[in-house]
């Protein structure tokens, strides 16, 4: 499959990764995660140890990180899980990435509702950028992926870089945001037109006067 | 005495009193003292005061209709959670925050804006179910919205809202959240339940049903995150209140989320049965270029069938007045095309969707999702035989009805919606992809 992960050497990565164990701050969370499942169902605490540990991999390389197979090995031994049914895990859901990213996830949504508000626009600025589907820029700095609906439909076309959103896009706007990135500032979260969430823009149609005051209604009953 | 009609139902526009989620659009801060001020947690103890089953009355009596998609009457579903567990196992309620469905983003909003009417809710539909605890499973993407939810989770902790003794009702509950990692098919409520169990998300075979064997075994019920963050107020109004909005079995309130060629897409709620013309008129400014640009709408997400302009703009936006045209509320995802949209692409877009989302469990579903798709990205071209498309609306037909869960029908109405109105439009580019005419005219 053309599109299947670039995954790196085998032995290089255990050579790497062979060692991997929580930080301690990391640690502690995990306890405080396996702590919401009943005794004996630990099993259910996979999805945000894979979670974590892809972050924990992040923050060692300097990127979004990225699950080598040794530590999903040492997340399957702290659940007391067998390996494959934590590397089935890693394999049936997109977020956990099974080859290196680079510092900037870029995942733009292209489904539908994304479609009809221009993602086309948005995925030519990225294209714009020297960003290729599937690959990560040979400085590193930006890995794009096109994902499926990410529910901010009503603020569409949107993107998802690292844990942010960036709403309400044009060709204009995708590229200031890359430009911002790439020299080192942080663009502004959210819509990138003039507009409350996911308010009609121009104002409220409806709680007017919560865009003033926090309102109790309840009097009105 | 003269011979008294039905009144005429109440098809909106509501009144901001009678709205529920006030701060859907984070005009002001969730956190608990903002939310409070607002009437969130307000003497929470009497609510559960009027007891388990009285509860589930209430909510019956309201007309809920769950706001998941598949409309199931709310506190039925409530009901058939087990009164008494029999043999030691304990009950858990579900709460379904995998918001994936195209065209959808309602729960987002609830959730980052106004998680404590979630978390409320949840104390209130897990006391009356009798459940142990509630987990609410967060799609990964919403990771800023996962913050507010575990941040206002530990609000009511400190509060002593929920956990031990519950707003000091007797009752221990316990509300957990659980991040997803990016999976449409844990939307589905036994996918879900797999998940949550630590696996991939698989659909199980039913039955057994949830309220049955659940997740870890236990009787379990899953509810959509509108459906419980409206229970408290449904409450403290009433169930006549609720049911006084919308047509017969289509009551209440309900957050509308328009996406697509209209002038301003929105997040907004409204009541059941408004004509669509109304709500967007009302709020979203109305189709870009006029109703006479109006194509087609999706009114409930990306599983339902389109409409074309001239079916829905007077139709009642509702579950039935929805199903009368073929489609669907689903849940209430308006996905609106004008005339500029490439519509045979806009649901092979859809039909890439499904095939990328198909868990692989059912054969039908896994190779049918893909098949339908590489055809219909050929229809789009025109590339194609006549024929063909009297073969692709069969093999839709069997996909639909024939896998575990309803991801293989979601597959199929889009594209025998496509057919149904817009066959000729396919029919005109195979027409001219063969006359060597170009296949597709500039959009805008």
């Amino acid at each position: 499959m053309a599109d299947a992960p670039q995954i790196p050497d085998e032995a290089e990565v255990r050579a790497r990764w062979g060692g991997f164990a929580w930080t301690a701050e990391n640690a502690e969370q995990a306890k405080k995660v396996i702590a919401r499942y009943p005794e004996g169902r630990q099993q259910s605490a996979v999805m945000p140890l894979l979670d974590l540990a892809q972050r924990q991999v992040g923050a060692e390389t300097g990127t979004q990180g990225w699950l080598p197979i040794p530590v999903i090995e040492y997340v399957a031994a702290q659940l007391d899980m067998p390996f494959m049914r934590a590397y089935e895990v890693v394999t049936f859901y997109t977020m956990y990435n099974m080859a290196p990213v680079g510092r900037f996830h870029v995942q733009v949504c292209g489904t539908t509702p994304c479609m009809l508000r221009g993602s086309d626009d948005v995925l030519s600025a990225c294209k714009a950028k020297g960003l290729k589907k599937g690959a990560t820029t040979e400085d590193g700095l930006f890995t794009l992926t096109e994902v499926e609906c990410l529910g901010a439909c009503a603020n569409a076309p949107m993107v998802q870089i690292n844990d942010d959103n960036f709403e309400d896009l044009t060709f204009e706007t995708m590229t200031a945001i890359l430009d911002d990135l790439a020299a080192g500032r942080q663009p502004k979260i959210g819509p990138q037109i003039e507009r409350q969430t996911s308010a009609p823009e121009g104002g409220p149609t409806a709680t007017k006067a919560m865009a003033h005051e926090n309102h109790d209604y309840r009097g009105e009953w | 005495m003269a011979e008294e009609t039905a009144p005429a139902p109440f098809v909106g526009p509501l009144e901001d009193k009678d709205r529920i989620f006030t701060n859907v659009h984070g005009y002001q801060d969730w956190r608990m003292d903002a939310a409070m001020a607002r009437g969130d947690w307000d003497n929470t103890k009497k609510l559960l005061e009027i007891g388990q089953d009285q509860i589930i009355e209430v909510m019956k009596a309201s007309g809920l209709r769950g706001r998941g998609g598949a409309g199931f009457p709310t506190g039925m579903k409530w009901s058939f959670m087990p009164k008494e567990s029999k043999d030691g196992r304990p009950s858990f309620l579900v709460i379904n925050a995998d918001e994936s469905e195209p065209g959808s983003c309602k729960d987002r909003e609830i959730i980052r804006h106004d998680p404590h009417k979630l978390i409320e809710g949840a104390l209130i539909a897990g006391f009356a179910m009798r459940a142990r605890a509630a987990y609410i499973y967060i799609r990964g993407e919403f990771i800023y919205e996962a913050k507010v939810l575990f941040a206002a989770v530990e609000e009511a902790y400190a509060k002593g809202f929920i956990g031990k003794n519950a707003c000091g009702s007797g009752y221990d509950f316990d509300v957990f959240v659980h991040r997803g990692a990016g999976a449409y098919i844990c939307g589905e409520e036994t996918a879900q339940i797999e998940s949550l169990e630590g696996k991939k998300g698989q659909p199980r075979l039913k039955p057994p049903f949830p309220a049955g064997a659940g997740l870890y075994g236990c009787p379990t019920t899953v509810n959509n995150v509108e459906s419980i963050a409206v229970a408290p107020t449904i409450l403290r109004r009433g169930a006549g209140w609720f049911s006084s909005f919308g047509r017969e079995n289509n009551k209440g309130t309900k957050l509308f989320q328009i996406s697509g060629h209209v002038n301003k897409p929105c997040v907004i709620e409204e009541s059941m049965s408004i004509p669509f013309r109304e709500l967007i008129d009302r709020h979203c400014g109305g189709i870009r270029g006029g109703w006479d640009n109006l194509l087609a709408v999706i009114p409930g997400g990306s599983s339902v069938p389109l409409v074309p302009a001239k079916e829905i703009m007077d139709a009642p936006m509702d579950f039935d007045g929805l199903r009368a045209l073929g489609s669907g509320l689903g849940t209430a995802a308006v996905i609106v095309m004008d005339k500029s949209t490439d519509i045979v692409r806009a649901i092979s877009r859809i039909s890439y969707f499904y095939k990328h989302e198909s868990c692989g469990q059912c054969t039908p579903c896994r190779e049918g999702t893909g098949w339908m798709w590489r055809v219909m990205e050929r229809l789009v071209r025109g590339d194609a035989d006549p024929e063909e498309i009297d073969m692709l609306f069969q093999v839709t037909k069997q996909v639909e009805g024939h896998t575990i869960c309803a991801l293989g029908d979601a597959a199929a109405w889009p594209i025998q919606g496509l057919i149904r109105h817009f066959r000729p439009e396919i029919e005109r580019r195979i027409a001219a992809k063969r006359s060597g005419a170009p296949v597709l005219e500039a959009a805008e």
